[in-house]
């Protein structure tokens, strides 16, 4: 194959990674930038979501796109309900002491991976594609869903844009984020923002989850990969910032899509790694973060 | 002071060291007397314990689900036909997570813990590699039901024995004359980046020169990768055959992505089964492969000519027709690898009465008795088909299936003979002490 078609399914296969790895990393930023809270449990929100979808899509019969569709709707809503949950019942009795949460998010991992294991079984399995099309071009085919996911995963970070910038409920987010006590001597219920805002980022990994398992397939230990890479993201783009996010998600994903077919995978996280130390070093707030106040 | 305290720990437990010596000796004289112990009366009574390392967590997951469910099949069989020289057969089960640290620290617990006689089953070759020498240093038989080429290769003990299934050496050499014959002579590899994919490429790159044909491009795939859509330019145009084999959770993911990137028009297809194992031949993508072939150790759908003794096998097993368990047509088994446990079971109950066993004193003695078999006839003990046992490298040889997609199902087209895969042994086990 010549270079040209070879770069083009290079693009492709980056922007599908980069399309679910920026709502992943969206998920993970935003409770990092409102509550202060690293989640290391946000990889197996992710796998939760894969897992119950295809849960719900297996109790549908008839056409694929029906089961999908219910999973797609109602799997992030589960978990960002578990996510809230647990939000009232661990961190907000730790107080969103850095340290305490990292500590409880960790174990938070196992919980979840483990009552996966216990319920859904060490097996990998596969959720039916709402449509199979095959695109043939000159020089390979390519699956039209993958493309789909692409257009999805843009309207949705438009929308989380929208309900951030445009609405209310983003306003009380954006003010919680900027002082907390000022917010709450304002009369905004902090607990309250912080519990949603912690649903919603797990609800937006959830989202990505049930985006990827007509791709690949739900698997209990899935959440270890994306929560390392959308690490990577949220620190090259910034804390908290929506804009950050999705430019170094695009930067990893296409880097990774590019290097990885033309060089090795394993260096392609060798330079993301490689690329997150030399943020770290001359710009420790992110491409797009602001500096620490 | 101190001769206070120790009085008053005299008076408050009212238990000196003396009296207590004095109980735990009478205690162990009580343990040791004759008709005290369990079975004492009967050591042949005592059933026969076998430590299973079964991947029940992990990436070999499907495998070992159905590792679990062929062992405890094979294991009633024996006990219904009167057991071990008369001695009920007893499997203790404990997860490796396929994690070769976990698999030396599931056989030191065989050995410590539940004093087991042997240690079998397992089948991913890292933890083969990881375990054994564990059960080297701690003197216990470790009857694997793997397939890489590292027990052949006499790179690890004597007692490690692979007596049930064939070698990924043995498998791609028989393989080579019929993929050269048949589909073409410019193959490319797709292979993961580990022992037993390495294993793949080193043996199937001269197998396939003998026969005239080249490898043209080797794709070497990380194990933990989840997507392989990139992988694929890096086959060459004028490849004739893609050689694929992979394993674990992704191997669905790598059969569908290769349909989209391939359609009708790509080159023809020739897969182990292990890039398909458990996997249901009707999942959505898979229509790409009609038309294909596979190795299958043992077929998964019930073929039309099968002898009365695989009928049998199938049955005992829990599988259908269609290779998919009876209770639940969505799981579909490990049949062309699974079949080593029911074989590798009837071997340690030949080994243990040829060699008259009565416990861990003898394990020696059943490694040796093990390394004496030459053949193995094609029966109810070995359903698979004929094998010829060399005690020397401790490995198997047998017949393997090859396999088309016809109409969604596997039907055998060929089948090798043992000589297609026969091979000069490198090492010898029996050389070396126990």
């Amino acid at each position: 194959m010549a270079f040209g078609p070879y770069f083009l399914l290079a693009t492709l296969e980056g922007l599908v990674t980069a399309a679910v790895l920026s709502l992943i990393a969206l998920g993970l930023s935003l409770v990092f930038g409102v509550m202060r809270v690293v989640n290391v449990a946000h990889g197996e929100f992710y796998m939760l979501g894969a897992v119950l979808a295809w849960w719900v899509a297996s109790m549908f019969g008839g056409h694929p796109a029906i089961g999908f569709m219910v999973a797609l709707v109602l799997s992030p809503l589960v978990v960002a309900a578990i996510a809230f949950v647990a939000e009232r019942l661990v961190l907000s009795r730790l107080k969103y002491e850095p340290e305490a949460t990292i500590v409880a998010t960790i174990g938070l991992l196992y919980i979840i991976q483990q009552l996966a294991l216990s319920f859904y079984g060490p097996e990998a399995r596969p959720v039916e594609a709402p449509f199979h099309y095959r695109m043939q071009l000159p020089w390979f085919g390519y699956s039209a869903y993958k493309l789909a996911v692409i257009g999805f995963s843009i309207i949705m970070m438009l929308a989380t844009w929208f309900v951030l910038t445009r609405t209310k409920i983003g306003l009380v987010m954006r003010a919680t984020q900027f002082d907390r006590e000022t917010a709450q001597a304002f009369g905004i219920p902090v607990g309250r923002v912080y519990a949603g805002v912690f649903a919603l980022g797990a609800g937006l990994a959830a989202v990505a989850a049930v985006l990827i398992v007509p791709i690949q397939q739900a698997h209990y230990l899935m959440g270890h990969d994306p929560l390392l890479l959308s690490f990577i993201v949220v620190i090259i783009g910034g804390l908290g910032s929506l804009r950050g996010t999705v430019l170094a998600a695009v930067l990893i994903g296409l880097s990774d899509g590019i290097i990885s077919m033309f060089f090795s995978p394993t260096l392609a996280k060798m330079l993301a790694t490689l690329a997150v130390a030399m943020i770290l070093v001359f710009r420790p707030q992110g491409l797009f973060g602001a500096a620490a106040r | 002071m101190s001769e206070n305290r120790k009085s008053l720990i005299k008076l408050n437990s009212g238990l000196t060291r003396r009296s207590a010596l004095k109980g735990l000796g009478a205690a162990a004289g009580l343990v040791a007397a004759p008709g005290f112990v369990r079975y004492g009366q009967a050591q042949s009574s005592e059933p026969i314990k076998i430590g299973f390392q079964c991947h029940r967590t992990g990436i070999g997951a499907a495998y070992g689900r159905w590792y679990e469910r062929v062992t405890t099949a094979a294991a009633k069989r024996i006990n219904d036909a009167g057991g071990i020289n008369g001695r009920p057969l007893e499997i203790v089960i404990e997860d490796d997570g396929t994690d070769p640290k976990r698999g030396a620290e599931v056989v030191e617990k065989f050995a410590n813990q539940h004093k087991v006689n042997l240690v079998y089953g397992t089948l991913f070759s890292h933890v083969v590699v990881g375990s054994a020498p564990a059960a080297g240093e701690l003197k216990i038989p470790y009857y694997v039901v793997s397939e890489g080429y590292h027990v052949a290769s006499g790179k690890m003990n004597r007692y490690c024995v692979q007596p049930g299934i064939t070698d990924v050496k043995a498998q791609a050499r028989s393989m080579a004359p019929w993929i050269a014959g048949n589909l073409g002579k410019k193959v490319t590899l797709v292979y993961p980046d580990y022992a037993f994919g390495h294993d793949h490429r080193d043996f199937f790159t001269p197998a396939i020169e003998e026969q005239g044909g080249q490898v043209v491009a080797k794709v070497p795939i990380p194990p933990t990768e989840t997507s392989f859509t990139r992988y694929f330019p890096q086959i060459p145009r004028d490849t004739d055959v893609i050689y694929h084999v992979m394993v674990g959770p992704a191997v669905l993911t790598f059969v569908k992505e290769m349909g989209e990137f391939f359609g009708s028009g790509g080159p023809q297809l020739f897969g182990f089964i292990d890039s398909l194992e458990a996997v249901d031949m009707g999942s959505p993508g898979l229509e790409f492969l009609e038309g294909s072939h596979f190795w299958e150790g043992m077929p998964r759908y019930a073929q039309p000519d099968q002898p009365d003794y695989v009928t049998a096998y199938r049955e005992a097993a829990g599988i259908d027709d269609n290779g998919a368990s009876v209770n639940d047509a969505k799981d579909v088994s490990t049949a062309a690898h699974m079949f080593g446990c029911w074989e590798t079971l009837n071997i340690v109950k030949a080994s243990m009465e040829a060699c008259d066993y009565k416990g861990p004193d003898d394990r020696a003695a059943m490694i040796e008795a093990t390394e004496a078999m030459t053949e193995m006839e094609a029966g109810p003990d070995h359903p698979q088909g004929k094998k010829l046992f060399n005690g020397k490298i401790h490995q198997v040889f047998g017949e393997q299936s090859i396999s088309q997609v016809k109409d969604g199902k596997l039907e055998v087209v060929h089948r090798t003979s043992i000589e297609d895969g026969a091979y000069e042994p490198e090492a010898d086990y029996t050389a070396m002490s126990f």
